[in-house]
């Protein structure tokens, strides 16, 4: 495995741990299909949270969140609809977007943006 | 975390300025800049330079949702002097900056060094800005002189968004740098010419000189190298200085065309000789986004030449007809419409047939061609013009006489303005080449003897009654420039023969 997919990893399992964290209830992740991966699907007191993970090793690049594009937001609203068809379940969504800043003593920073969509 | 800044501008159309304030919102969300209130291309691309710029300034802008709004919102914006007022409001809804006082506007182009630049039209918007109630402008370094011209406004310069951001309170040190130059000053070819440079063509002399103790459109005809341009270049240099008021206009007009102004006003009035292939929007004015003055417009208060104006394209000469009638000039375009002013005098140069040689020498024009040349003037646009006069090649070692200087003549013709003006005190008008024939006939009649004279060519069908307007109107500049108080016999034989030629 490459180290930038090494990375993602270990970002989406802390994103994972800061949303229990949170109270919500991790239902699924890395769920693919054809059209492209999911990062983490959640559920908050009955709404279904649809979960956008961007890890970065620092800020050279710009935060985490100046990654999600317009059109990133758009496929995040597509594999949504086809992951609700897939597992046969209803009632409200959200989008998030949770931005992981990996430092180097294996300290992280999680931010977490509630309904970017 | 989410904040909110205020910073004021300026928006022009055409030379009227509307005061726009820029609100800036910033919120949590996902990093993206919105940028509402009409803009434009440039305005739209602020953002990148604003960025950029706060970033070279050593701060920070705000990481989330930001909106930005420049009110009032239904105004078309254009132009890149809102890049200041945005990045400014933009610090304020960071706390980097402290809020605003309301009384202060901020204009200036950003460069992604953090640089301030000068922007075209940094006189009529700072003279808006303080018609609009500021009292206080921020402006590029190089923009100081050009900005301090209009009075009751405190202009500070800044050399970049730091050095802004620091006069507008922020605790920083700026870092000093290099200010952006402005372009370099523009030289005036009509500048420093003197009328003794002419030799003979005295008549013509005499035209120039009423020309320019009237306000007279004047249209010369001759040959090649009689010196018609000569004598045009030489009209601004006798006409009276342009008065504050004018000077400040005619300096507004250069401004929005992207000429540097300097410290001190230029009150030679302006000459401007557009090419015969001048198209309708270089002379009128116009272009998409930003609508700037034509040739027409920046020769307001001074002269519009036109070299060769049979070949100028009719409907382009058709043009002149509005400005020529009303003083201004307004063009409507989807981004708004934008008046100028355009009280321009009128100069008309042409030559006598397509081949120019006619009247001296072997012209081989048929003399149908030669009728279809001159035809080209359009009648309304002629039946402006009150003096037309003929200029001719003059022969080497001709004994030309006393040459006149340029000083000399213009005190005649401020002294002849002097009297035009005393006589039409009340009226709103300045000199007799503006008056309207009725009002001359009613206000100021004349003599029945004197009268006589106009009104037997009238009625033996030499003259119309416009072409007898024209005459009288001439008659009286004469008779100012000979410091009588009305015209004589004399005058009107000379108006007379200054028209000769002219279809009445």
């Amino acid at each position: 495995m490459r180290p930038k997919d090494r990375l993602g990893l270990d970002g989406e399992a802390v994103a994972s741990v800061h949303l229990e964290r949170q109270g919500m209830r991790i239902l699924d992740r890395r769920w693919r299909c054809a059209h492209g991966e999911l990062d983490i699907v959640a559920e908050d007191r009955g709404t279904t949270v649809f979960v956008e993970v961007k890890t970065r090793r620092g800020l050279a690049y710009g935060h985490p969140f100046e990654a999600i594009t317009e059109a990133k937001v758009r496929r995040l609203r597509l594999l949504a609809g086809l992951w609700l068809e897939a597992r046969g379940r209803r009632g409200p969504i959200r989008m998030d977007a949770v931005g992981v800043l990996a430092r180097r003593e294996g300290a992280w920073r999680v931010e977490h943006l509630r309904g970017i969509a | 975390m989410s904040g909110f800044g205020r910073a004021g501008s300026v928006a022009l159309q055409g030379l009227v300025g509307v005061p726009v304030q820029i609100e800036v919102h910033s919120a949590p969300g996902l990093p993206r800049v919105h940028v509402v209130g009409l803009p434009d291309r440039a305005v739209q691309q602020a953002q990148h330079r604003t960025w950029s710029a706060i970033a070279r300034a050593g701060l920070e802008a705000p990481s989330g949702k930001v909106v930005i709004n420049l009110t009032p919102a239904s105004l078309p914006k254009a132009g890149t002097h809102f890049d200041l007022a945005m990045a400014i409001a933009v610090l304020r809804a960071t706390g980097a900056v402290p809020a605003d006082d309301g009384m202060t506007a901020l204009l200036g182009e950003l460069g992604l060094d953090g640089r301030l630049r000068p922007v075209a039209g940094t006189l009529p918007l700072a003279r808006a800005a303080a018609a609009g109630g500021a009292s206080r402008l921020v402006v590029p370094s190089a923009s100081v002189d050009e900005a301090s011209l209009v009075e009751g406004l405190r202009v500070q310069g800044a050399a970049s968004l730091a050095h802004a951001a620091a006069l507008l309170g922020a605790e920083l040190d700026p870092e000093p740098v290099d200010a952006v130059e402005g372009p370099p000053p523009v030289e005036r070819a009509h500048a420093d010419l003197d009328l003794a440079d002419v030799v003979g063509n005295r008549e013509a002399l005499d035209a120039l000189e009423a020309a320019a103790a009237g306000a007279h459109h004047l249209l010369m005809i001759g040959p090649p190298g009689a010196g018609k341009t000569m004598l045009a270049m030489r009209l601004p240099g006798i006409l009276p200085p342009m008065p504050t008021a004018a000077a400040l206009e005619v300096a507004s007009l250069r401004s929005l065309s992207g000429e540097p102004v300097p410290s001190t006003l230029e009150t030679l009035p302006p000459f401007e000789h557009p090419h015969h292939s001048a198209t309708a929007v270089s002379l009128i004015g116009g272009g998409s986004g930003v609508i700037r003055p034509g040739a027409a417009a920046r020769a307001t208060n001074g002269v519009l030449f036109l070299d060769e104006a049979p070949e100028f394209p009719r409907a382009v000469l058709d043009m002149l007809r509005q400005p020529l009638e009303s003083g201004t000039i307004t063009i409507h375009r989807a981004a708004g419409v934008a008046s100028f002013p355009a009280r321009f005098q009128l100069l008309l140069a042409a030559n006598p047939c397509p081949c120019g040689r006619f009247g001296s020498g072997d012209c081989g024009c048929p003399p149908q061609q030669r009728r279809r040349y001159m035809a080209r003037l359009s009648g309304p646009l002629l039946d402006r013009v009150d003096l037309q006069v003929r200029v001719d090649r003059v022969a080497p070692g001709l004994d030309e006489g006393p040459r006149r200087s340029s000083a000399e003549v213009a005190a005649r013709v401020a002294e002849a303005r002097g009297r035009a003006t005393h006589r039409l005190a009340g009226t709103g008008w300045t000199a007799m080449g503006h008056v309207p024939g009725p009002w001359l006939r009613r206000h100021v009649p004349l003599e029945r003897t004197i009268l006589e004279l106009l009104e037997t060519a009238v009625q033996r069908g030499a003259l119309t009654m416009r072409g007898m307007d024209r005459a009288l109107r001439v008659a009286w500049t004469l008779a100012d420039l000979d410091a009588v108080a009305s015209p004589t016999r004399a005058h009107i034989g000379r108006a007379l023969a200054f028209r000769k030629g002219i279809p009445a």
